[in-house]
């Protein structure tokens, strides 16, 4: 994985496969407290447990296609390697929460990578899931709801290609606000 | 500086779009489109299947290709990130491995628009990905 937008794309997958109808993603910039956060949260079906005890373990999976489940591991370790952690909560018919936190300004962190690209991909191609993205710079703060961009587009799908390029562009303008101070 | 783009915005823009899609929802049967199915999970996100994916919107787009263009889980080949499966209209979906963009051009050109199977398939012994 070359950036955290990567991580995002890949943890999202769990929800997805977890039969989410609500995922929110979140992410905060704390560059004065020298922390960056990842938060994913959805209301899947959730794990008990037993699985979550390992979950963060490359031989635990719950596909049957192979033995290896590496998504919440590389994230681990791409948190770790940053001098932060990975926390994951999560409860049988309520959801998953998956937290992680990197120091902002250590030298392996991760980049942030295409955060407007990967959003509109999930978004555009799993319309039947609401998102939720979240993302605060510093004090700053811009929310992205598909509800209300499903309200506002009617019946035009979110995967129309024109739409999908008007909404990467809405974001990506949103978060470059967001950091001319 | 330019004006940021809002919702207010959108829903603008879906009026213009509006007349278009009156068209497309007449054959709105998703048999009638090719479908693709680009593999999104750790192995093929990590071997670069976004940006194929973002390339094959683009380029289906331009090239006036009528297709959907979505994601999938995992369709048990790691070792041939990244995958796709192309299903055209009234045949029987095909995967594609190591799908990098100069492949999906390929893909595109040859297996798309004419039909021409190009090198890279993986063979058939394979179960639909949703039956998995």
């Amino acid at each position: 994985m070359n950036n955290i937008s990567m991580h995002i794309l890949d943890i999202v997958q769990n929800s997805i496969r977890g039969e989410a109808r609500n995922i929110g993603i979140l992410i905060k910039e704390n560059i004065e407290k020298n922390i960056l956060i990842i938060g994913i949260k959805d209301n899947g079906i959730g794990m008990d447990s037993g699985l979550l005890e390992f979950v963060t373990d490359p031989f635990t999976t719950t596909r049957n296609t192979r033995k290896v489940g590496m998504g919440l591991p590389l994230l681990k370790h791409s948190a770790e390697q940053s001098n932060g952690y990975v926390k994951v909560v999560s409860e049988i018919g309520i959801g998953t929460q998956v937290h992680a936190t990197f120091q902002y300004d250590h030298i392996d962190r991760p980049p942030l990578g295409d955060i407007s690209g990967t959003i509109i991909l999930l978004v555009a191609a799993n319309p039947t899931i609401d998102f939720k993205y979240i993302h605060h710079i510093n004090n700053k703060k811009y929310e992205l709801d598909t509800q209300e961009i499903k309200l506002a587009l009617g019946d035009i799908k979110i995967s129309d290609p024109k739409i999908r390029r008007f909404l990467k562009e809405m974001i990506t303008e949103n978060l470059h606000e967001m950091c001319v101070v | 500086m330019a004006k940021i783009k809002t919702l207010a915005d959108l829903k603008k823009m879906r009026e213009d779009l509006q007349s278009k899609v009156d068209l497309r929802e007449k054959a709105d049967s998703p048999e009638s489109y090719v479908q693709i199915k680009v593999g999104m999970a750790t192995s093929g996100i990590a071997s670069g299947a976004k940006d194929v994916m973002d390339f094959m919107i683009e380029a289906l787009e331009k090239r006036n290709v009528e297709a959907v263009v979505t994601q999938t889980g995992d369709m048990g080949y790691c070792f041939a990130e990244p995958t796709i499966e192309v299903k055209k209209p009234g045949e029987d979906p095909i995967v594609f491995g190591y799908v990098n963009i100069q492949k999906a051009d390929e893909i595109i050109e040859k297996y798309i628009k004419l039909g021409e199977l190009v090198e890279g398939i993986i063979p058939v012994n394979y179960q639909v990905i949703d039956d998995k």
